[in-house]
């Protein structure tokens, strides 16, 4: 039996404006080392429950441990441990990439030969050194995304969670991406992912939750979760079984 | 933790040097707006003390009053009296006219027959009382004339200031109850007896003398340079409410704010780091007015500003009301949504300060419930130790209370801070 890094047991939340909760009476378990796939349709409660897990948002009731922290009692070291890569881009524009990077970092409490070292070899390694001194705001979307992953990463976290990473980046910064988290994931990391994307979860994740409504309609390993489903032969067909063919225009 | 607010600052700064149109708000449209004021203003200041004021004058009356009248104002030292223009005797409707056209600022007419009909009146009055006390020798009183109230009437020209509307009318109304009591005790003596000797003292008994504060027999009134640059240097150190919100807001909609929050940093610190970079420049701020006010404004024909033994208090009440510039700027960013929301209401907000506060208008010209309002705003408190630390030769214990209230308006306004945004983020 591997340890729980994420442990939620009965989380609930309601906006204060909505009518409806957006995470619904959700318990779940996190191993360490997984790669831990979120997957959802539109305003099915991804974000919420991340932000929660992020100390963004309080829950209305429930509770979850990480690495046996709770927020109430030791918020300073769950944040130390933990990275996170918001859904929208969470840079200065005006900023070069490596000036964003080192401002970050330091607020990990990085700094001299180590920080700079750091971010620069974290920019090569994702194919952005030569653009290093750049403003940011001259960037594309996915060379945004690719310094907004660094910016999370930097310190080595224990626990890596990334909302939506790879939402609006061609097929090449995608690749470059999802690469280089399975490598920080080879080096301990356990990563939990949100995503629409099934062909990309399906081949990075090792574990998947189906969530809709704000709860989770199936978990388990890719292989258990094609198997309990009838007639299903990949992930979008489990996928399209629970959560159904209606359209979600209404968030 | 004090690396991560050195850090802060140097990311503050490192946006700041980016952006050009912040640093332009920032340092030189104060510059150009504290030589541009002070230029117009000692003008109209040199206008008022040193050239007089041409203003018209119309005598219908020709008699004691319009006599008295023009003494008066002539004595005054303030005007220039004139009672024709290109040659020809002015009329009412002329005067009138080149007033509203605002060819002068004032007119004054005098109605026909004033000083007759006061004199009558006042005989009428006098007779009354007399026979009431039953020393009129006859008993048959002689039928009075009906007399209709005489109104001395002043045309302004409508640009003209409140304040120096205010001070002619006053002058004017002083001089005519002066004549007025004068003619009185007058007729008293001539109805009571044929005696040489004056049985009033026609002089006044009660007279004001203006007392002014002097230091070394000098008179203590603010020149313009002693007024603009700390009066302006206030607006512009407030003035860093708006790029200072402008930030706070971008934080929010860029992202960075929730990227913060995820970060094992209080957010006081980064707080912190913004006060400490948007203060120093709030003290760049200062020093530049300060240096253009000695070394520039003499090139200008101004008054040098003296700032000997008294630049470390000046900087000091700078110092504090930064700090209740940026207090005020960083709530306004938590509170606002957009930039749109923060911009335009933290600059309309700021002039509204200035105004309220005596920086366009002292206080001392401001209608009398204005002075009460002028209190509320932050400038005022800083013009206020300003003035008394350039003026009124004031020490540190002079300027205590205005710097206490600057420094509560700073923490008060960073508490709402605090609590509106967890509350909000509370959701
Ligand atoms: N700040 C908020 N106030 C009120 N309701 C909110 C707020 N944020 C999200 N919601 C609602 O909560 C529900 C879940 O939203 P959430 O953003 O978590 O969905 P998501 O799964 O991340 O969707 P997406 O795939 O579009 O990012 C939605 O119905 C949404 O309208
Ligand atoms: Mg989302």
């Amino acid at each position: 039996m591997q340890e729980a890094v994420i442990h939620i047991s009965n989380l609930y939340k309601k906006y204060k404006d909505a009518d409806d909760f957006s995470v619904d009476n959700l318990s779940l378990s996190i191993e360490k080392g997984e790669i831990f796939g979120l997957l959802g349709p539109n305003g099915a409660g991804k974000t919420t429950l991340i932000s929660m897990l992020c100390g963004l948002v309080k829950p209305t009731s429930g509770t979850f441990s990480i690495t046996g922290l709770t927020y109430d009692k030791s918020a300073m070291a769950i944040k130390k441990t933990i990275g996170v890569v918001p859904q929208e881009y969470a840079l200065y524009p005006t900023l070069t990439a490596r000036e964003n990077l080192r401002y970050f970092g330091s607020m990990y409490g990085l700094g001299g030969k180590t920080l700079r070292e750091k971010v620069d070899t974290s920019l090569e390694h994702l194919g952005l050194l030569k653009f290093a001194d750049k403003q940011v705001e001259t960037f594309s979307g996915g060379m945004k995304r690719r310094v907004n992953l660094i910016a999370g990463i930097l310190h080595n976290p224990k626990v890596l969670f990334l909302d939506e990473p790879t939402v609006g980046v061609d097929v090449q910064s995608k690749n470059v991406i999802i690469d280089y988290l399975k490598e920080l994931n080879a080096n301990g990391t356990t990563i939990i992912y949100t995503s629409h994307h099934l062909t990309e979860a399906q081949d990075f994740c090792t574990h998947i939750a189906i969530i809709d409504r704000g709860k989770i309609y199936a978990q388990g390993t890719l292989e258990t979760l094609i198997s309990e489903t009838p007639k299903a032969h990949n992930l979008e067909d489990v996928f399209i079984s629970l959560t159904g063919k209606e359209l979600r225009d209404d968030v | 933790m004090m690396y991560k607010f050195w850090m802060s600052v140097y990311k503050e700064i490192l946006l700041l040097r980016r952006d050009f149109g912040g640093l332009v708000i920032l340092f030189v449209m104060p510059l150009v707006l504290i030589v541009t004021i002070t230029l117009i203003q000692d003008s109209t200041f040199k206008s008022v003390t040193e050239t007089k004021i041409p203003i018209l004058l119309v005598d219908n009356d020709k008699g004691e009053i319009a006599k008295n009248v023009k003494e008066n104002l002539i004595q005054s030292g303030t005007f220039e009296l004139l009672t024709e223009i290109a040659n020809k005797p002015i009329t009412e409707t002329s005067a009138k006219e080149a007033v509203f056209k605002g060819e002068y600022q004032l007119a004054i007419v005098i109605p026909e027959r004033i000083s007759s009909d006061l004199q009558l009146k006042i005989n009428q009055n006098v007779e009354n009382i007399l026979s009431s006390f039953g020393m009129q020798d006859s008993v048959t009183m002689p039928k009075q004339q009906e007399l209709s109230p005489k109104e001395v009437r002043l045309y302004f020209d409508p640009a003209t200031q409140l304040t120096f509307k205010n001070g002619v009318k006053n002058a004017i109304d002083k001089m005519i109850s002066q004549i007025e009591n004068k003619s009185i005790y007058a007729t008293f003596q001539d109805q009571l007896g044929e005696t040489d000797e004056p049985l009033f003292e026609q002089e006044n008994f009660i007279s004001f003398k203006e007392i002014v504060p002097k230091v070394d027999d000098k008179e203590i009134v603010p020149n313009s340079v002693q007024h603009n640059v700390p009066a302006w240097t206030l607006f512009a150190i407030f003035f860093v409410v708006v790029p200072l919100s402008i930030n706070v807001v971008k934080e929010k909609s860029q992202g960075t704010l929730v990227r913060l929050i995820t970060n094992p940093v209080p957010y006081f610190i980064v707080i912190l780091g913004k006060t400490a970079t948007y203060l120093l420049i709030c003290m760049i701020q200062f020093w530049l007015m300060v240096a253009v006010g000695v070394y520039f404004f003499p090139y200008l024909g101004l008054p040098v500003l003296e700032v000997e033994g008294t630049l470390l208090l000046m900087s000091i009440v700078a110092f504090f009301s930064g700090l209740a510039a940026i207090g005020f700027g960083i709530l306004l960013g938590t509170i606002a949504k957009t930039q749109e929301q923060s911009a335009p209401f933290g600059a309309t907000s700021v002039v509204i300060l200035a105004a309220v506060g005596g920086v366009w208008v002292p206080v001392f010209a401001m209608p009398k419930v204005m002075q009460y309002v002028s209190h509320i705003s932050p400038m005022n408190w800083g013009l206020n130790a300003f003035y008394d630390v350039l003026l009124r030769n004031g020490t540190i214990l002079e300027i205590l209370p205005e710097i206490i209230l600057l420094l509560l308006f700073f923490l008060i306004t960073i508490a709402i801070a605090t609590v509106y945004d967890q509350k909000k983020r509370a959701v």
